[in-house]
């Protein structure tokens, strides 16, 4: 099995490691191989149509997980420039878990705050695979208060497996520190935009995700509790995470008819990782044209707007 | 065959399994801690806490809310909310039927009660979380329920008090359960804002969703005596870090000593303990 492509993916995989076979042995003047060639893209390309038009919600599951997906860091460099990462919550630590700085959206300066799982072992054993300890939400508090002093707009980039479940983690309360970005917030008045990039988990990515706009990729996921954990909590096997990721409701389609979220950022053909500079470019675009919405509004039509969207949460 | 085997009627005697864990519901009731068989009557004069060993027992939504507001001026408000099962959420069972089972077993409408009353004469909102409830979880009617207690004390300038009793947000309303740990921070933010004061008072068991929102953003954050809250449940860290929590992990003293909490109060001196804070709080002197 072919690692860059998921189960459901293989037939995708076999074509492209015949495109391959057939690249090798042909001449560029062998008009069959040639012909052939092309006949097979085709194919790839619909084959790869059909799939993801039809993703199952596991599926997409596995999509927002995908080993190659791109990370914030990722989209950090592309959709934005002059990024200055700042460091540490003053407090206790500087959580690698969660990157933050200020950068620049077409020449404007803002402020972006992210999870970050890490690419290879090492880098992921470094951000603790994006599972941020309360220190990570202290210093995205940190910096977004000083957006607010300085007049930046924040943009918070969500991909998280859970804020960190250990011992250090409770000690420490990062239940409090959650609690505190939520409710820090709801006030802070400069404008924020929240996109999940990659996997939305619970609490832990709540935690960096009130604003006024909320935005999803195509294949991104949004859940209250993993598949697997509400599985295991159900069924008692997580075997049974396909079933649950049916009945969670934690795709973007199923979020935006219940109102959560405001908008799905389309994805290139087969998934972020495909093309990631078409998907930064993506992003860039959707970043841009809502800002300019939001920073038309008034501060304090902002913060009301902001105010009144939470309270309908589960009231109509 | 224990001696209260023999004198309790075979008719009430439950089968085997439940009748080694529980004592018939009836006349006695043992401590799920010390093990004591105790007199149901006089257990409940305690308030549920034992008299052997000092554990706090879990107790009623309601019986909290009476033993702890004046019993003259109490009564329930936002009675009329209830919950929505918007995803039609369905695994082994329906939520639908689930939150049936859970009013029919109850009495209540969902996990959360709220009266306006008075505490030793200073008017207040409060609520508090029925745990037999769904496990006291959170889903859209909790979270409005305490966001409308709130806008009261918004609205008449009086405090909050919200005794917690939570597994978390409720998987079954999936997104809609998280967002409301965001509606209900907001609203509490809101009366920091204007100077409203809001206790909150953690009873045993709190984690997830309502840890990581309402319950630890009190001006004031109390505990009752060895009640478990924390973000993540033990299991779950236990099965991430691979190795065995320490003795009293995640407890009311541990929470205390890492400065999570501001003081722990025992079941007999909350009345006394929280007039005492919100007399200071509202400036008003204690009657």
């Amino acid at each position: 099995m072919n690692p860059n492509y998921l189960d459901f993916e293989q037939p995708i995989a076999d074509l492209e490691v015949k495109i391959e076979e057939l690249q090798l042995v042909g001449s560029d003047n062998d008009l069959n191989i040639v012909e052939e060639i092309a006949k097979l893209r085709e194919k790839s390309t619909k084959l790869t149509e059909k799939l993801f038009a039809n993703l199952t919600p596991w599926q997409t599951v596995k999509v927002a997980r995908h080993p190659l997906r791109p990370y914030t860091l990722d989209y950090i460099n592309r959709v934005f420039t002059d990024f200055q990462e700042l460091h540490g919550d003053r407090h206790f630590a500087d959580d690698a878990a969660i990157i933050g700085g200020m950068a620049r959206l077409n020449g404007k300066p803002v402020m972006v705050i992210g999870q970050e799982k890490g690419r290879g072992v090492q880098e992921k054993v470094r951000r603790n695979f994006g599972m941020p300890k309360p220190e990570g939400y202290r210093k995205a508090q940190r910096l977004m208060e000083m957006a607010e002093r300085f007049k930046l707009p924040i943009i918070t980039l969500i991909d998280t497996p859970g804020a960190y479940p250990g011992i250090d983690s409770e000690e420490r309360g990062i239940s409090e520190a959650i609690a505190k970005n939520l409710a820090v917030m709801s006030r802070l008045s400069t404008p924020i935009i929240c996109i999940v990039i990659g996997e939305g988990s619970s609490g832990g990515a709540l935690g960096i995700g009130v604003g006024d706009h909320l935005a999803m990729l195509q294949y991104s996921t949004y859940f209250v509790i993993s598949p697997e954990g509400c599985a295991n909590i159900i069924w008692k096997t997580s075997e049974k995470a396909p079933d649950a990721a049916e009945a969670m409701g934690l795709t973007s389609t199923v979020l935006e008819d219940l109102g959560i979220v405001d908008a799905t950022i389309p994805e290139p053909l087969g998934g972020a990782h495909r093309d990631i500079d078409l998907m930064a470019e993506r992003i860039k675009d959707h970043l841009v044209e809502r800002l300019a919405v939001l920073e038309n509004l008034p501060a304090a039509d902002l913060l009301e707007k902001r105010y009144e969207r939470l309270m309908s949460y589960g009231n109509e | 065959m224990s001696w209260l085997d023999k004198i309790v009627p075979s008719m009430v005697r439950k089968n085997d399994v439940e009748r080694r864990t529980s004592v018939p519901e009836g006349l006695w009731k043992k401590c799920p801690k010390c093990e004591s068989v105790l007199y149901r009557p006089e257990l409940e004069k305690n308030l549920d806490v034992c008299p052997k060993c000092d554990h706090h027992m879990r107790i009623g939504a309601r019986r909290r809310l009476a033993s702890f507001l004046d019993e003259a001026n109490a009564h329930e408000v936002l009675a009329h909310i209830e919950p929505v099962d918007r995803l039609k959420f369905k695994d082994k069972k329906k939520y639908k039927d689930r939150l049936a089972t859970a009013q029919k077993a109850t009495g209540e409408k969902d996990a959360l009660i709220a009266m306006q009353g008075t505490l030793k004469g200073m008017p207040l909102v409060a609520v508090a979380f029925e745990f037999n409830f769904h496990g006291g979880s959170m889903g859209s009617a909790v979270g409005e329920k305490f966001t409308q207690a709130a806008n009261i004390a918004l609205k008449e300038n009086i405090p909050l008090v919200c005794f917690s009793a939570s597994g978390g947000a409720r998987m079954q309303e999936a997104l809609i359960s998280l967002m409301q740990m965001a509606k209900t921070s907001a609203v509490i933010e809101r009366m920091r804002q204007q100077g409203v004061p809001y206790i909150s008072v953690m009873t045993d068991p709190i984690y997830g969703g309502v840890s990581a929102s309402l319950a630890l953003l009190g001006d004031v954050n109390v505990a009752e005596p060895d009640a478990r809250a924390g973000f993540a449940g033990p299991q779950i860290i236990e099965q991430t870090i691979r190795q065995k929590l320490p003795e009293g992990f995640q407890r009311s003293e541990f929470l205390l000593s890492h400065g999570a909490i501001d003081m722990i109060v025992a079941r007999k001196d909350m009345r006394d303990e929280l007039a005492n804070l919100l007399a200071k709080m509202t400036r008003q002197n204690l009657h």
